[in-house]
């Protein structure tokens, strides 16, 4: 059975992103410096999740497989480099600006 | 051979310190770059590339007749990219644009294209990199993180460098960040306010209100205390030169172009105390250049149609992830960019399912998408040109390798020479 969880989806650029562009993105390089979601440690241990662990993300407009890790991030939220997991979970209504809206999502984790 | 002074043309510092070490048209040392800068030299290619048609290797002019009849066939075209290109080549761009009756956008629409709207409605309170460099003794960093993706800011620019008025470097300045998360920058900052995700529009109007001296009857504002905004306030009114950085995390919440509004708001309004402005983090080396190329060409800085015979600007009408998703486009031309890996699904589907022609020195997932490839030389390293820096400061870049690839240049001008002949 499958378990539940709601998060805040921010997106964004990493230094290791920035570097790893440049040596292609089917470089193994690119899949390990954005196939990545962070979860705060109070939020890994309250679900009980192990680190390296692949979860499933979904939102209102899609969803993506990524491996979990520990990061920096306050309690509820979680953090997903660019990249192709990112583009696949943000939605392409821009609300008349051109820009789609990339922080702030509603998020939820599937643990399986 | 050591290169001195060479411009870094990988993100919006452009660096203009860089040394690069060239042997046998090889390069074998960067010096002083951060590890994104360094990464692009290294990675160059000066190898020649032929163009592909349908994945096929063919010569340039059968890759330019190719390109310009799916142009031409196209109702309408969309150009997009223009971030990571010269200005002599955006300015191509633009004149293709023009004789195609095509719409134009940069990748400003997807990362400081709300700043522009924003702007556009308060005006800018701006300032060179330069000004900040020597005089900024109050740093705010709003929605940004400069040590991962700007690198050498605070090194060269902002929070540890020496200026005239500032000799005291990093000492001299108070370093504020404002994000949802603690990241690389903000543990260096003297003061952090974390605010919740999607209030930084309610922040900024708290701080306005608090300037004017009004009294808010709450504790805290979007997860800050409000004791904390005023102490902001008062390090605000206070300073004698102080800058607030912006970021993505501004453009990219809920509000948008409206938390920019607010933000630049509140910078004008602190002029009646002190001297105090703002500046967009700009992201790729000439993204600021495609925003001024763009203004200086047709009046507008992004988003902008020629279909009617005249330019028109319209950000959600003619932005590059609108005529996509909505499925206006009917065919492409990329220019040095890769909304394939960057783009919301549904609008890279559509770039998946038109006829497109991608020039780009990498072999970039819309390249490998893309009907029509023409690897082009490295503006920066394998060509020259010019950029804009964040503070729109143009600067020169080098050609330190040489390469048998065409320019973007003048590959726009093939296709603008072929698009003439075949309409004559
Ligand atoms: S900070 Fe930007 S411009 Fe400077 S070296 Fe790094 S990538 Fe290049």
């Amino acid at each position: 059975m499958a378990t539940m969880a709601e998060f805040i989806l921010i997106t964004g650029r990493t230094a290791k992103q920035g570097a790893a562009l440049h040596k292609g993105k089917d470089s193994s390089e690119y899949r390990q410096a954005t196939g990545f979601v962070q979860m705060s440690r109070e939020d890994r241990e309250r679900l009980g999740v192990e680190e390296g662990r692949r979860v499933r993300l979904r939102t209102a407009f899609g969803e993506a497989e990524l491996e979990l890790r520990e990061g920096d991030v306050p309690p509820g939220m979680l953090f997903v480099p660019l990249g192709p997991g990112a583009n696949a979970l943000i939605g392409a209504d821009t609300e008349g600006t051109g820009m789609p809206d990339s922080k702030g999502l509603p998020v939820e984790v599937e643990l399986r | 051979m050591m290169i001195e002074n060479v411009v870094c043309p990988f993100c919006g510092c452009l660096c203009d310190d860089i040394a690069v070490e060239v042997e046998d048209n090889r390069i074998t040392a960067v010096k002083k770059a951060c590890a994104s800068g360094r990464s692009l030299f290294v990675n160059v290619h000066t190898q020649a590339a032929k163009p592909t048609v349908d994945g096929e290797e063919v010569e340039w002019p059968q890759a330019i007749d190719a390109a310009v009849r799916i142009l031409n066939d196209a109702a309408n075209p969309l150009i997009y990219g223009l971030s990571s290109t010269a200005s002599e080549a955006q300015r191509k761009a633009i004149a293709l644009a023009d004789l195609l009756g095509a719409t134009i956008d940069s990748t400003s629409s997807v990362c400081h294209g709300p700043t522009t709207i924003g702007i556009q409605s308060q005006g800018e309170p701006t300032c060179t990199l330069g000004e900040v460099k020597h005089r900024a003794d109050l740093l705010i960093f709003w929605g940004c993180n400069p040590a991962e993706s700007h690198q050498r800011h605070f090194a060269r620019y902002s929070a540890l460098t020496r200026g005239k008025l500032t000799p005291g470097g990093r000492k001299d300045r108070t370093v504020v960040m404002v994000d949802v998360r603690p990241t690389l920058s903000s543990k260096r900052a003297d003061v952090f306010l974390q605010v919740r995700p999607g209030y930084d529009f309610e922040l900024l109007n708290a701080l306005r209100a608090l300037l004017k001296g009004q009294n808010l009857d709450v504790d805290q504002v979007g997860g800050v205390e409000v004791a904390r905004l005023q102490d902001l306030v008062e390090r605000m009114k206070s300073c004698r030169f102080g800058v607030i950085f912006f970021g993505m995390g501004v453009t990219q919440t809920g509000g948008k172009h409206l938390n920019v509004a607010e933000l630049v708001a509140l910078v004008a309004e602190l002029n009646a105390y002190t001297r105090f402005t703002a500046m967009p983090m700009r992201g790729h080396g000439n993204v600021a250049g495609a925003d001024c190329t763009l203004t200086w060409q047709t009046g507008y800085p992004f988003a902008v149609s020629f279909a009617r015979g005249y330019p028109q600007y319209n950000p959600g009408e003619f932005t590059a992830v609108d005529v996509l998703a909505r499925g206006e486009a009917d065919a492409a031309l990329i220019i040095a960019s890769d909304p394939m890996a960057h783009f919301p699904r549904r609008a890279a589907q559509r770039l998946a399912q038109i006829p497109t022609i991608v020039l780009d020195p990498e072999m970039s997932l819309t390249a490998q998408a893309a009907r029509v490839v023409l690897p082009t030389a490295i503006y920066g390293v394998s060509a020259a040109g010019t950029a804009y820096r964040m503070d729109n400061v143009p600067l020169p870049l080098k050609k330190i390798v040489e390469s048998p690839r065409p320019t973007d240049e003048q590959v726009l001008d093939w296709m603008i020479e072929r698009v003439k002949t075949c309409s004559a």
